[in-house]
């Protein structure tokens, strides 16, 4: 029932007394309106917008969320009224669908955004009204071909652990620029494409007389030449061919594909005139089959994308072109029968039959006017005239459609090519973000037992470091950290972690590095031994610097002497001041001065807030990176 | 030869297409009318906007309170913006409460009881006075307000051609599937009930008064008279 219409139940029951004096049957009891509740206002506050309504227009549609119960979830008591924390441009076209029970889809609005608030409201966007569904369903479909678009070409760039020889020589062939052979192979196929076109063209081109003869052409004059321009061609094309044949995932699928029709068609000839070579009677044939040479031509259009746009275009507006042609074919018969009759009367026409005004039909329709067939009557050059007038018309009207066509197929793999260019721009801006939600975890990680200790310690200084922290952060890195404690590991990034790898292969070094470190046995893995006492203050805020080493400097920091080998934190909490002290011996000291908060990119940052190196070095392998953190120290 | 009247023929059929054709190029271009009737240019003034009287008027001469006229106008308004229902908009209501069969005609029928003045629409007045009628009305009323709706050429009487209507268009919209089937002369034998029960004299009309009486003499339809008390 459609909205507004349940307004008028009351009278549709009223009326019902009209049966009554005929019914044969008592009537059954009418259903006992719970609460005769007066028709309310209720509040919705989306956003700060408030926006008001009779109760019962929300109650038109029970299966969605204003229409249910469920809305009872977002009642604010305070102030008596239904918040919603949502988009107030899209909760207009809600609720006038509640008042009206016409969905509307506005065009300024993102197709995304839009069925997000939809699915929110528990709205089914088939609902939407006939005047916005077309428009709506193109957005959508757009949306979806660019999210296929997207998917395939990350599936296209994800190098894919491990290809047989086969596919990577398919993958070559398909997308030249996987490799410098790939590229090689692609040129040169495409200037021996255009060598041979060339050879064909110039083998006809009447290149001076022998004496004693008439003029020849090229092709015969220097007829050896010729022949091994074109053998080597063949020889390339089929060598292209069958290595294609080899490394194609499916050879059926591949035989039966136009590229691969082109390129047979393209190469036949010069192995069927092999064949049958110098044979007088099949000569003919033979010639025809030259003229297949031409479509190697077509072999271009794996090199060019615009060709293969302009293919697609035309397959794609297969309905217009047919439509041409019918009307075409229609109006050239009409006009070829009617000018055959009008000139019929003339003397020495040139109209001799039907078949023969087509000629004229067409080249009058198509505006070309050669002249060689002209109406001399009055009434052939009314028609005629007619014919070249309804000629533009018809040839005039199917053509926008073929353009559009073609321009936006067009647009739309700009759009590709543009996408797949930023697809590098924003997979390491998204690298960067994920590193940097990680390392934030490590970073807080130290300043979290950083908190600890000072609150041991009692200093206030470094306590603003922790109020960085927001509240969900701080919740979030006990979660990890509680999952650290429960399987005994921890986490560090990869180059630490390929660094402790290296060296546990080398000797254990003692992290005995200063007094303040509680013996840790079996520390293996560290190189960030040393805390130096440091207690000198970064000039750069709260933050101390966090490093992408973290881990290491975590390794040789105890907490409450836990004796786990190896990976497990520990820490002096005497040592511990903002990082001075924990110096990443390892490779490269990059620093970084990421809030915990937000996850900057850690990795990058320069190096100049580096700290004070640490009083013990590290193993001997990182002695250099040392080194030259402590040249930067004092630069500082 | 007949070649040369040929084209001939076409010559004279060459110069008639012509000039028809410029004919209505310029009928197209404005220049010159030939077209008998213009029915193109007429505008539709049948935007009608009726405001009914205040509100309490209105209240003063119905039985509802005031926020139900607000409730009623609300709906009211919502599906007829001009203020007046006119009978299509009004058969297209009520089908939709009875998707099953063909209301139409029983709405037809409603329509022109509801239409006390004959005037083609239904203004909120009249609207809210038979609602009243039917809803808050007194059993009389009632009565009689059915009485009207059964007498279709409002001439006092109820033969059994009007009944065969009513309650053939009753049935209908019952529509085709149904159990038991619905059989041709079921209608027919249910008026014969119908007349047999409220036609004291037999004389094959019921008036006003031998319809009341029967009513109220039966108990089902006086129970049933109540049964939308509480509508509203």
């Amino acid at each position: 029932m459609a909205a507004g219409v349940a307004a008028w139940l009351p009278f549709a029951r009223a009326a019902a007394i009209g049966w009554m004096p005929v019914a044969n049957c008592p009537m059954p009891l009418a259903p006992a309106d719970k609460s005769k509740r007066q028709d309310e206002l209720i509040v919705l506050n989306v956003s700060g917008r408030r926006f008001q309504t009779w109760r019962t227009t929300l109650e038109r549609y029970p299966d969605t969320l204003l229409g249910s119960t469920e809305k009872e979830f977002f009642f604010n008591e305070d102030t008596k009224e239904y918040f919603f924390d949502r988009d107030p441009e899209v909760f207009r076209c809600v609720l006038n669908f509640y008042r009206t029970g016409k969905l509307h889809y506005p065009r300024y609005e993102c197709i995304s955004a839009y069925d997000d608030e939809l699915a929110f409201y528990g709205i089914l966007p088939e609902i939407i009204g006939d005047c916005c569904y077309e428009e709506y369903k193109d957005r959508k479909r757009e949306n979806a071909e660019r999210l296929m678009d997207d998917n395939d070409s990350e599936n296209n760039q994800e190098s894919m652990p491990s290809l047989s020889f086969r596919q990577t020589m398919w993958r070559a062939f398909e997308n030249p620029h996987t490799s410098t052979l790939a590229l090689v192979f692609y040129y040169v196929t495409g200037f021996f494409i255009a060598v041979s076109v060339i050879t064909n063209v110039v083998e006809t081109v009447p290149c001076g007389t022998v004496p004693g003869s008439k003029e020849l052409p090229c092709g015969e004059r220097y007829s050896v030449a010729f022949f091994c321009l074109d053998t080597a061609c063949v020889m390339i094309f089929t060598v292209e061919y069958l290595l294609r044949l080899f490394a194609a995932p499916s050879r059926y699928r591949f035989i039966r594909s136009v590229m691969s029709i082109i390129d047979v068609v393209a190469i036949m000839p010069y192995y069927i005139g092999l064949v049958m070579t110098d044979n007088e009677d099949v000569s003919g044939a033979f010639v025809t089959l030259r003229v297949f040479r031409v479509f190697r031509i077509f072999k271009f259009s794996r090199h060019s994308q615009g060709l293969r746009i302009l293919g697609y275009t035309l397959k794609s507006c297969a309905s217009e072109l047919g439509f041409l042609l019918f009307s075409l074919t229609m109006a050239i018969i009409i006009f070829a029968t009617v000018m055959f009759y009008a000139e019929k009367g003339s003397s020495a026409s040139k109209f001799t039959s039907i078949p023969a005004s087509f000629w004229y039909t067409i080249v009058t329709m198509t505006t070309l006017g050669y002249g060689d067939m002209v109406p001399k009557t009055i009434a052939g050059k009314i028609f005629g005239s007619i014919c070249s007038l309804s000629g533009v018309l018809v040839i005039a009207l199917p053509v926008p459609v073929i353009v559009s066509n073609f321009s936006r197929i067009y647009h739309q793999n700009q759009r590709a090519d543009k996408r797949r260019a930023q697809k590098k721009a924003r997979l390491a801006r998204i690298r960067v973000a994920k590193t940097g939600s990680s390392n934030a975890y490590l970073h807080s990680k130290r300043n979290g037992l950083l908190n600890e200790a000072l609150e041991l310690m009692g200093t206030p200084e470094e306590e603003s470091m922790g109020k960085t922290t927001s509240l969900i952060e701080s919740q979030h890195h006990h979660l990890l950290h509680c999952l650290e404690k429960t399987t005994n590991h921890e986490f560090i990034d990869e180059q630490m972690f390929e660094q402790n790898c290296m060296e546990s292969s080398m000797q254990n070094y003692p992290s005995t590095r200063s007094p303040s470190l509680s013996s840790h046995p079996g520390l293996t893995t560290t190189c960030c031994s040393r805390r130096s006492k440091k207690t000198t203050h970064l000039p750069n805020s709260n933050l101390p610097a966090t490093r992408l080493r973290s881990m290491q400097e975590l390794s040789t920091i105890h907490i409450q002497g836990s004796e786990q080998p190896s990976l497990t934190t520990s820490r002096s909490s005497l040592n511990l001041k903002a990082d001075d002290g924990l110096r990443p011996n390892c490779k490269a000291s990059h620093i970084t001065t990421a809030i915990i908060s937000i996850p900057t990119p850690p990795a990058l940052t320069p190096e100049g807030e580096s700290r004070p190196p640490p009083a013990s070095p590290g193993p001997n392998t990182n002695i250099p990176a040392i080194a030259s953190n402590v040249v930067k120290v004092s630069a500082l | 030869m007949w070649a040369e009247g040929e084209s001939e023929g076409l010559q004279t059929l060459g110069i008639v297409v012509v000039v028809c054709s410029s004919l209505k190029l310029l009928h197209y271009l404005g220049l010159i009318d030939l077209s008998d009737d213009k029915i193109e240019d007429e505008l539709e003034m049948t935007m009608v906007c009726h405001r009914p009287e205040g509100l309490e008027q209105l209240e003063a001469q119905t039985n509802f309170t005031k926020r139900e006229l607000q409730v009623l106008y609300r709906g009211f308004k919502n599906e007829c913006p001009s203020g007046v229902v006119n009978e299509e908009t009004f058969k297209q209501i009520y089908a939709q409460f009875f998707p099953h069969g063909d209301a139409s005609t029983y709405a037809h029928y409603l329509f022109h009881a509801f239409d006390t003045t004959q005037t083609g629409s239904v203004k909120f007045e009249d609207f809210v006075t038979a609602l009243s009628i039917l809803l808050r009305g007194t059993v009389h009323e009632k009565l009689r307000w059915t009485f009207n709706l059964y007498d279709i050429n409002k001439d006092g009487y109820i033969n059994k051609e009007e009944m065969m209507d009513i309650v053939k268009a009753i049935y209908d919209m019952m529509g085709k599937y149904t159990y038991p089937v619905l059989r041709e002369d079921t209608p027919r034998q249910h008026v014969d009930v119908f007349f047999q029960k409220m036609d004291k004299n037999k004389d094959g009309i019921v008036t006003l008064d031998e319809f009341l009486e029967s009513c109220q003499e039966d108990d089902n339809i006086m129970r049933s008279l109540q049964l939308f008390q509480n509508v509203m």
